[in-house]
C-alpha cells in the first residue's frame, strides 16, 4: 500500500484565512487550547462556528474548552491531486474526529499511514504552530 | 415499507392531492440535448441555445412564445442573453437557484409554482456546460475557495472538493452499514450496461465489469476511479407548461406529480443524504409509496449515492441497498426497479442531473434506449436527495 510521507512539522494543504467573527478560536489555538462555541442560553456546542445556535436560535456564545481527545468518525484518502495544492503531498488521510464533547472536527492525524486508520480508532489533539497567527489542530493516536 | 408509512402518518400531510385539480397540472413537453462529448469546439452558450431550439423542437413551439428561463446557478449563460438570441419579448419569469449542481428539482419545482400562479406560460429550465474542456468541478476551483469563510476549518486538512465530503459521508456510512466497494462497483457495472444501449452515451461502446471496478485506482478513497462520474461538454433543455396548453402539443407530455426539495450545510452531516427530510414530503404529495415508482434516475455524482438514495427515499431499507444492486434490481435487464437507464451521470453524461430529467421524461414518453414496460410514475433524484421530481403519464383525459 501507499504510504504516507512521515510528516515531522506538517504543512497545512492551504493556510486558513482568518474571518474577525471567529478569531477568538485562532488565538485560543495559539495559546494551545481548543475552543468550540457553546450556546450562552441552552449550552449546545457547535462546530464549525456559526452564528447562531440551530436549536434555540440564540446569537450569544463563549467559546468551551475541549479536552482535546476523541476518535476517528470517518475519512478519506487523496490519491490523485485534482488540485494543484495536492502534489507532492498524496496519498493524504483527511478525517473526521469526534471529540468526547460532541463536536465534529476535520483535521489530519500525524506519523501514521493512511492506510493504517480506522474508524473508531482513539487520538488526542497536537497543537501545531504555522506562524505567528495560526496554530492548527492536529491529532495523534492515543497508545 | 411499512417504516414509511408510519413516517408518512407522523407527518400527516393531507393539503395536497396529486390526483385533484387537473387545471393546476404542471408538465413537460419538450426536451431536448446536444451531443455529449470531452471538448464541445463552442461556447457554453451555444450549447445552451442548440438544446433549447431542440427543444422546441420537440414541442412544437416557437421561441418567441417562451416567457420563463430558469437555470443553475452555476450555469454562466446568462438569461437576459439567452432571451435575447431568442428573439424573446416578454421574459416574465427567470431566476437561476443556487447551491451546486443538485438544484434540478427545485428548478422544477418554482417553474411549476409560476406557471401555476400565471407568473410564466412557458418556461425553459436549461443547462449549458463545457465540464471537461472547460472548469473542471473536480479539481475544486469552480469554488474559487482558498481556506476562507467554512473553508477555514476544513480546507488546510485536505477536504478541498465536493468530492472530499461526499467520500467522508460513503465512508462512515460503509461503517455503519456494511455497504461494499463491490456494492458500489455493480452500480456502475449496471449502468455501463444500460450506456452500452443508448449510442448518446459516452461510453456507448466501451464495456464494464466488475474487475475493472475493483482494480482501478482509487481517486479519493473509497472512490475509485470508476465510481466517479464523466467530466462532460454539452447542453439540456426541457420546456414546462401547464396540462391544458400541453395537450395541444407535439409530444405526450410527462406531467409533474410531485416535487420536493431541500438545502443543507453537508459539511454537518456524514452520515445521511438529504432524502431522509425530503422523502415523507415528495411521497406524501405524490400520494403514492416507493413501491410504486416503476424507473428510477438518480444523482450519481459518485456511484454509492445510488445506494444511498434508494435507501434514503424508502425504496429498500437502510442497509439493503447494497445487495438489492448486486442481485441485479437496478438492471434494465428484469430488474425490479431499473436505474439511470441512460447510463446516468457515470456513463451517459455528467450534466449536473439535466439528462436524468430528459431520461426521466423518456421513460413516460416510452422512448428510452432502455425503456421499462407500462411505466406509471417515472422517479428523478436530483442530488444527493435534496431534491426529487416525480413524473407521470397524462392520466386526467
Amino acid at each position: 500500500m501507499d504510504e504516507q510521507k512521515d510528516i515531522m512539522i506538517p504543512e497545512p494543504l492551504l493556510m486558513p484565512v482568518i474571518a474577525v467573527e471567529y478569531s477568538l478560536f485562532w488565538e485560543s489555538l495559539s495559546k494551545n487550547e481548543l475552543r468550540v462555541q457553546k450556546c450562552a442560553e441552552c449550552a449546545t456546542l457547535r462546530y464549525p462556528p456559526n452564528p447562531m445556535c440551530s436549536v434555540c436560535q440564540y446569537f450569544d456564545h463563549t467559546w468551551e474548552l475541549m479536552s482535546g481527545n476523541g476518535e476517528v468518525y470517518s475519512y478519506v484518502v487523496t490519491h490523485q491531486p485534482t488540485n494543484s495544492a495536492f502534489i507532492g503531498r498524496t496519498p493524504l488521510a483527511t478525517v473526521i474526529i469526534e471529540l468526547d464533547e460532541g463536536p465534529h472536527l476535520i483535521s489530519n492525524i500525524l506519523n501514521i499511514s493512511p492506510s493504517e486508520i480506522k474508524i473508531g480508532m482513539r487520538v488526542r489533539v497536537v497543537f501545531i504552530k504555522m506562524d505567528d497567527q495560526i496554530t492548527l489542530p492536529f491529532f495523534e493516536l492515543i497508545d | 415499507m411499512a417504516n414509511l408509512e408510519c413516517l408518512l402518518a407522523l407527518f400527516n400531510i393531507n393539503d395536497y392531492d396529486a390526483s385533484m385539480d387537473d387545471k393546476s397540472k404542471v408538465a413537460i413537453v419538450g426536451i431536448g440535448e446536444t451531443e455529449y462529448s470531452r471538448e464541445s469546439g463552442r461556447s457554453e452558450l451555444v450549447l445552451t441555445l442548440e438544446a433549447i431550439m431542440a427543444a422546441l423542437d420537440d414541442a412544437g413551439i416557437e421561441p418567441h412564445e417562451i416567457d420563463g428561463l430558469m437555470r443553475w446557478s452555476v450555469d454562466t449563460s446568462n438569461e437576459a442573453l439567452v432571451a435575447e438570441n431568442l428573439g424573446i419579448k416578454s421574459l416574465n419569469w427567470f431566476g437561476d437557484i443556487s447551491q451546486a449542481g443538485n438544484v434540478g428539482a427545485a428548478l422544477v419545482a418554482s417553474a411549476c409554482a409560476a406557471i401555476r400562479s400565471n407568473l410564466a406560460e412557458i418556461i425553459v429550465i436549461y443547462r449549458g456546460v463545457n465540464g471537461r474542456s472547460g472548469r473542471r468541478y473536480g479539481s475544486g476551483v469552480v469554488t474559487g475557495r482558498q481556506g476562507q469563510g467554512l473553508g477555514a476549518f476544513s480546507e488546510p486538512f485536505g477536504l478541498l472538493t465536493p468530492q472530499h465530503g461526499l467520500a467522508m459521508m460513503t465512508q462512515r456510512r460503509m461503517y455503519e452499514t456494511g455497504v461494499t466497494s463491490r456494492h458500489f462497483g455493480m452500480v456502475s457495472v449496471t449502468e455501463r450496461f444500460h450506456a452500452n444501449r443508448n449510442p448518446r452515451a459516452t461510453f456507448f461502446d466501451r464495456s464494464l465489469t466488475i474487475e475493472d471496478h475493483q482494480n482501478s485506482r482509487f481517486v479519493v478513497e473509497p472512490f475509485r476511479l470508476f465510481d466517479c462520474c464523466l467530466e462532460t461538454d454539452g447542453g439540456g433543455a426541457i420546456i414546462l407548461t401547464s396540462l391544458d396548453r400541453a395537450k395541444s402539443l407535439r409530444k405526450p407530455p410527462a406531467v409533474v406529480r410531485a416535487t420536493a426539495q431541500h438545502a443543507y450545510a453537508s459539511s454537518r452531516d456524514y452520515t445521511d443524504t438529504a432524502a431522509k427530510f425530503i422523502a415523507p414530503l415528495l411521497w406524501s404529495r405524490a400520494q403514492i409509496t416507493p413501491s410504486e415508482v416503476s424507473v428510477a434516475q438518480i444523482y450519481d455524482h459518485f456511484s454509492p449515492f445510488v445506494i444511498f438514495a434508494l435507501e434514503d427515499y424508502g425504496f429498500v431499507e437502510r442497509g439493503e441497498g447494497g445487495d438489492f444492486v448486486e442481485s441485479g434490481q437496478i438492471s434494465w435487464d428484469g430488474g425490479a426497479l431499473p436505474v439511470n437507464t441512460s447510463g446516468g451521470h457515470l456513463s451517459e453524461a455528467y450534466m449536473q442531473g439535466m439528462n436524468q430529467l430528459l431520461e426521466g421524461v423518456r421513460q413516460i414518453r416510452g422512448t428510452s434506449t432502455s425503456q421499462v414496460q407500462d411505466v406509471n410514475f417515472s422517479f428523478v433524484d436530483t442530488g444527493i436527495g435534496t431534491g426529487a421530481v416525480v413524473l407521470e403519464p397524462d392520466i386526467y383525459g
